[in-house]
């Protein structure tokens, strides 16, 4: 019994590699009963995302299990089995467990940290548990790799800093407004970039929404897209003075607002803060207006710094994050290994002779006046009901049965037999 | 059993303001809560310290230095929880307890005994008086720290350069607005404190207004909170400007209060 990984990912397989591997729609499922079919596999789940197609297992022996699922692998996705070799990974074991610990906490992940990933694993799972592809040992892996993604989420910084460039605006913009929801915003232009940041501005709820192009019926159009109202080109500077923030992105080879106007426009508005967006290259704003009490200027480059110092901030986050999975991964190697019989007979019998000595004293101690005799036969008769209690269980542990592991399981519950916490 | 609550309150300060400093550079929410918690133990004790030394004293305890010390440090953490509550603001133990703290050792190392009240202080003015003062100074110890909390915050934004603190700071417009409430707050109070105190002054000596030292500070203090409110509504001054203002305010508060006892002169001598 042991874990098993075979998959790649974004870092050792390109997207048309990954694309003709990938379980899609109703192949998910197709493929999750196949791959459960095979011989030398016990449990199945597959996990397939645009960046990564993982399929985990219980096993016994690593070289067969690898050699048919190649093999179902070539068949299913009907492409040459020996192409396969290059372009994927193989874990077993250990190096599985961590795996999949890895992925589940976004340590793996393209963008490290993104958010996704856990749900992709958990649907995968759901999948798995409605088709009853997976048993004990998957179940517990599963639960346990969200509880250790969960755990790294709030025990780390890993997902808290923005790394793209539209949210590190957003970001920002909450740190200078108390309360974006009573903000003005303004859109002076358009572009992807700056649409695409307008647009997670506005989803994080802004009160007005301002449109200006130097083309006006572009502006109109953008302003019904966005809900907004359409300003003209030549009167966005009068309209700055109820803007708080603004993004810039437009065409002009020159700066469109000036040092001068700026300060008339933050007299006007009585110094409130404001926070400029210059995405237009070359800059359309004049830098020296950051220099302007409460106004906050950032191009697109300023926004690039911000994103590299929080991947930065994420990757020294990421450290931490290994060392909470090499825990984790000591937890559930244990509670594996419990599942072991021999350790679970000694458990037992050190759990039953606990209690008989507990009672022997309790006994002895409330009643002084017993001889020796007596004691001697109270102390026999008492090992005698142990051995007769636990022999039964004993003996199903000794025996061959198919679900050892689910046997184990079950005595160790039922007797209190501690080989992990329980979670939750 | 007096010394040992003023102690044992000094102590849980001492415990918030270490915490809070370390919280400075370690993000931990254990931490945070552990500084909340040993500001409101030593909170609690401190209230039962000066009441304690009010039945035993017969009048309100701010009657000399050791207890007017004390009695600030007692108002400012009154208004920091005002603020957490309302606001919860994190990293505002960092910034406030050790202000806390600096206060209350100040307090611990003056003579703590209880003299009988000389006549000129029996009056029901002191009260009056006296809590309109404290009110109003811890308030604008409050916007002290808040702005500086701001002038981090603005630093980081306007570098470009967000520091570790970043995310946790809350928003320049958030503290902006706590620190003109505070100061909007204050102000009344240091205004009354003024007032009370020039009718007290009429009626223990005779004259309103005396030019003492303490006086002719708190009215600089005035000032400058006065310049601080108009310059916000006539001109827009807030931000980094209301920010600066409100903690130089704070300092001349803090030479009112001791620079003017080391002088010892003057006729609030006995605090």
């Amino acid at each position: 019994m042991k874990v098993f990984v075979v998959g790649l990912n974004h870092k050792i397989a390109d997207l048309d590699v990954r694309e003709k591997l990938a379980f899609q729609g109703d192949k998910l499922e197709k493929g999750l009963t196949q791959f459960r079919e095979l011989s030398g596999i016990e449990e199945a789940m597959i996990v397939s995302t645009c960046n990564r197609v993982e399929l985990y297992a219980n096993i016994q022996d690593t070289r067969q299990a690898t050699e048919s699922v190649k093999s179902f692998l070539a068949e299913f996705h009907n492409i040459n089995r020996d192409s396969l070799d290059k372009s994927l990974y193989i874990y077993d074991d250990i190096q599985a467990v961590k795996h999949i610990f890895r992925v589940a906490a976004s340590l793996d992940s393209m963008v490290l940290g993104e958010p996704q990933i856990l749900g992709q694993l958990k649907d995968a799972f759901e999948l798995a548990l409605a088709r009853k592809t997976t048993g004990i040992l998957l179940n517990k892996l599963m639960k346990k790799a969200i509880s250790v993604a969960k755990r790294v989420r709030t025990e780390t910084k890993i997902a808290e800093n923005a790394v793209s460039i539209s949210f590190a605006a957003v970001e920002l913009a909450k740190k200078i407004f108390t309360d974006l929801t009573k903000r003005v915003f303004m859109l002076l232009g358009a572009g992807e970039m700056a649409e695409l940041a307008a647009k997670h501005l506005i989803s994080n709820g802004v009160k007005e929404v301002l449109v200006s192009n130097r083309t006006y019926d572009r502006a109109c159009d953008l302003a019904m897209e966005f809900n907004g109202r359409a300003v003209k080109f030549d009167e966005f500077i009068q309209e700055m003075a109820g803007t708080d923030i603004m993004i810039c992105s437009t065409g002009a080879p020159h700066y469109i607002l000036t040092k001068a106007q700026m300060q008339k426009v933050m007299k006007e508005r009585k110094q409130r803060q404001v926070f400029i967006i210059d995405i237009s290259v070359p800059r359309n704003i004049d830098p020296a207006i950051n220099d302007l009490e409460n106004v906050y200027l950032y191009n697109v480059d300023d926004l690039q710094g911000v994103v590299d110092s929080n991947m930065f901030e994420r990757q020294k986050e990421a450290e931490k994050a290994e060392g909470i999975i090499a825990e984790e991964l000591e937890t559930f190697l244990k509670w594996q290994a419990s599942l072991d019989s021999v350790p679970t007979i000694i458990a037992l019998r050190e759990k039953a002779e606990e209690i008989r000595k507990e009672e022997i004293d309790k006994l002895f101690s409330k009643i002084q006046d017993l001889g020796q005799k007596e004691k001697e036969a109270i102390e026999y008769m008492a090992t005698a009901i142990m051995n007769k209690l636990i022999h039964p269980p004993t003996a199903a542990l000794k025996g061959d049965t198919e679900n050892k592991e689910m046997l184990v399981a079950a005595i160790r519950r039922l007797y209190g037999i501690n080989g992990e916490k329980h979670e939750e | 059993m007096g010394v040992l609550l003023f102690e044992l309150a000094l102590t849980c300060y001492f415990a918030a303001a270490l915490i809070g400093i370390t919280e400075l550079f370690k993000d931990s929410k254990t931490t945070a809560k552990i500084a909340l918690l040993s500001a409101i133990t030593g909170f609690a004790i401190h209230t039962i310290s000066i009441t304690y030394r009010y039945i035993t004293a017969g009048h309100i305890p701010i009657t000399n230095p050791h207890e007017a010390t004390s009695f600030f440090a007692w108002c400012i953490v009154l208004i920091f929880f005002i603020l957490q509550y309302r606001y919860k603001i994190s990293l505002l133990s960092s910034f406030i307890m050790p202000i806390v703290f600096l206060l209350m050792l100040v307090s611990s190392t003056l003579s703590r005994e209880i003299k009988p009240l000389s006549p000129s202080l029996q009056s029901y003015w002191l009260g009056i008086h006296t809590v309109f003062a404290f009110l109003g100074n811890a308030a604008f110890a409050l916007a002290f720290g808040i702005g500086m909390m701001y002038l981090v915050q603005e630093r980081y934004v306007k570098t470009k350069n967000l520091g570790s603190l970043f995310g946790r700071l809350p928003s320049l417009q958030t503290l902006d607005e706590i620190n003109y409430r505070l100061i909007s707050f204050g102000f009344p109070m240091l205004t009354l404190a003024i007032i009370t105190g020039a009718i007290w002054a009429e009626t223990a000596w005779g004259n309103y207004w005396n030019w003492d030292p303490r006086e002719t500070w708190s009215l600089i203090t005035w000032f400058i909170y006065a310049i601080v409110l108009h310059a916000r509504l006539v001109a827009g001054w807030r931000g980094k400007r209301a920010a600066l203002l409100s903690m130089i305010g704070f300092l001349t508060i803090i030479i009112a209060f001791f620079g003017v006892k080391l002088l010892k002169k003057g006729l609030h001598v006995f605090l």
